[in-house]
């Protein structure tokens, strides 16, 4: 049996790709987890951008120049947070959100 | 080719990043304080090429530059200025005084990335100008290296930056899904109030609302703000939420103007709830810069009424209102800096084997404040006006900026909304007059010693006094904004 794949099945992918990334951003504990999962949130909509405009206006390009943007801002995003999450760890030798809790009253 | 000269206040702002860097590489260390008047030159420069504001249209409307967005880039230069002048003792550090050129280029490249955000006519364009806003403010966060709190806030701005630009993305891209284009222009004609746009729009307005620090996206805010330098706190307090605030009421006027009822509603909800919400934690606070943090939440909900009203009305009382909080808020900041600073050294010298961060919590702290009035009276006179204006006590320019607010959201019809806000000015009157109270009226026996700050911090201090004063006597700032919304 083929199975043809349309819009919507991309459109779940994506869609639970953006949801596990907000539940992850908000349970997990390490750092760099954080950062995996607003990355998963990012390459989410990066594949919506791709897919909207392969299926529903294949006439033009803005779609995927979004995505292209979106990849390159967000490994820019990726690389600035790298440099502050080793900046904690030198500072306090620690990466857990747990841990880093002194800005508190 | 010569299209491209119009995007001069753009251009301009570059060459002079370049400027800098290059100043910065090739001159002798240690070159901290030729560097600060070589930034502060070329901003104020900055300021006078782009006085006149223009108009202009490129790269098919991606670029698109209005003159209100002129007047809105004149100002928030204006602001960083302010900024510049008051950072400088902080600059002048050991640790820091090797960084300053870095410190100035990454400062005017949020700022350009302001302008683009401002000058968008593109979601594209948009999203570039934002990040390029945010990601090097993550830098300027961290920028005492070696002090664990501004580690830790620079990690939770970047983080909670990078969520809502991922939340601000889905929205846009079901947008782009939904519409098949990123223009601005083309985008109004197609929108038409379905579910799918409602949620992109929602989405949206949650991405930008991480960056204003509304309510229910305020978390991060009181712990950046508190853990960041003083002056790159104020920079994040004033300079990067005016132009977010600017660019929120563009697009929400100019793209979703089909849809105004939807999100008036939304946006009513979210102000009254940021108001009310950030003035009760403001109240508990005893630690300056985080009760300025509380304070700032609750001045973006005051901003947010401005885009309620939705009309050239409601544009130009958001940039008055923007104006006159850069201007009271750096004052305060300038202040705080300054006091902190002084504190610091004296408890340095006092040697009483504290850790790094108990200094750090004692000398932001507000009973530092108590009894200043006696000792160091000209500062905490600066500190009270700016604090009758952040509160709108009439004769300042406070005063003015909150009743044009409120007159726009009335005039709109969101009168429950205006009542609201109203009823809370009179709670935030008590929180910023407990800082007053502090200073003249506690009783201290060892109130901190009287001192001078550096020329630049008294500059800034002394600006930032007569724009207070001045702005809300002349009537004709408001006119002359009104004349380009």
């Amino acid at each position: 049996m083929e199975i043809e794949i349309h819009v919507i099945h991309y459109l779940i992918i994506s869609t639970v790709m953006m949801f596990c990334g907000i539940y992850g951003f908000f349970t997990r504990k390490n750092l760099l987890a954080l950062l995996i999962s607003a990355e998963l949130m990012l390459n989410a909509t990066n594949i919506n951008f791709a897919v909207f405009n392969r299926y529903l206006f294949p006439d033009q390009l803005e779609g995927h120049f979004f995505s292209l943007f979106g990849i390159a801002i967000a490994a820019a995003e990726t690389a600035v947070a790298i440099a502050i999450i080793i900046n904690v760890y030198r500072n306090i030798n620690k990466v857990l959100t747990d841990d880093i809790s002194e800005l508190k009253n | 080719m010569f299209s491209l000269i119009q995007m001069q206040a753009e251009i301009s702002l570059v060459v002079f990043i370049v400027l800098i860097l290059l100043a910065d590489l090739i001159m002798k260390e240690p070159h901290h304080k030729q560097l600060k008047v070589i930034a502060c030159s070329l901003t104020a420069l900055q300021i006078i090429l782009n006085i006149f504001p223009t108009s202009e249209e490129l790269f098919g409307g991606m670029y698109h530059s209005t003159e209100i967005s002129s007047v809105v880039k004149t100002i928030l230069t204006a602001g960083t200025l302010l900024v510049f002048l008051q950072s400088s003792e902080w600059i002048n550090e050991k640790d820091t005084s090797h960084k300053a050129g870095e410190f100035y280029v990454i400062t005017l490249s949020t700022l350009l990335g302001m302008y683009f955000m401002v000058s968008a006519g593109s979601f594209i364009m948009f999203y570039v100008g934002l990040e390029l806003a945010s990601i090097p403010m993550a830098c300027l966060v961290t920028f005492d290296k070696w002090k664990h709190h501004s580690a830790e806030a620079g990690a939770k701005f970047i983080l909670n930056s990078m969520f809502s630009s991922g939340l601000m993305l889905y929205g846009l891209s079901l947008l782009y899904g939904s519409c098949g284009t990123t223009y601005f222009a083309d985008m109004t004609n197609t929108l038409s109030g379905t579910h799918l746009q409602i949620l992109a729009m929602v989405f949206f307005f949650a991405g930008l609302g991480f960056k204003l620090s509304l309510v229910p996206f305020h978390m991060w805010t009181p712990d950046t703000y508190q853990g960041a330098p003083t002056a790159v706190t104020g920079y994040l307090s004033v300079i990067s939420k005016g132009a977010a605030a600017f660019t929120l009421m563009n697009i929400l006027m100019k793209v979703f103007g089909n849809m105004a009822e939807e999100w008036s509603i939304m946006l009513s909800v979210t102000i009254v709830v940021t108001i009310t919400i950030a003035n009760i934690f403001a109240i508990l606070q005893s630690n300056m810069k985080r009760f300025m943090a509380y304070s700032s939440i609750s001045q973006a909900g005051y901003i947010m009424l401005a885009v309620l009203g939705a009309n050239a009305q409601g544009m130009t009382s958001l940039i008055y209102y923007v104006t006159v909080y850069i201007v009271a808020n750096l004052a305060v900041f300038a202040v705080i800096g300054a006091i902190e600073r002084q504190k610091a050294s004296l408890l340095l010298k006092e040697n009483k084997r504290l850790t790094e961060s108990e200094i750090y919590e004692i000398s932001v702290s507000r009973d530092t404040y108590n009894g200043l009035y006696q000792t160091n009276p000209r500062l905490s006179f600066v500190m009270t006006i700016a604090m009758f204006s952040l509160a709108g006590i009439p004769p300042f320019a406070g005063f003015f900026s909150k009743f044009f607010v409120f007159a726009s959201a009335f005039e709109a019809g969101h009168w429950l909304v205006v009542f609201l806000a109203l009823m809370n000015t009179v709670i935030s009157l008590y929180y910023y007059l407990l800082v007053v109270k502090a200073m003249y009226i506690t009783k201290c026996d060892n109130p901190l010693p009287s001192f001078n700050s550096s020329k630049s911090v008294r500059a800034c201090l002394f600006i930032c006094l007569i724009s207070i004063i001045v702005l809300g006597i002349c009537s004709n700032v408001y006119e002359l904004i009104f004349r380009f919304a």
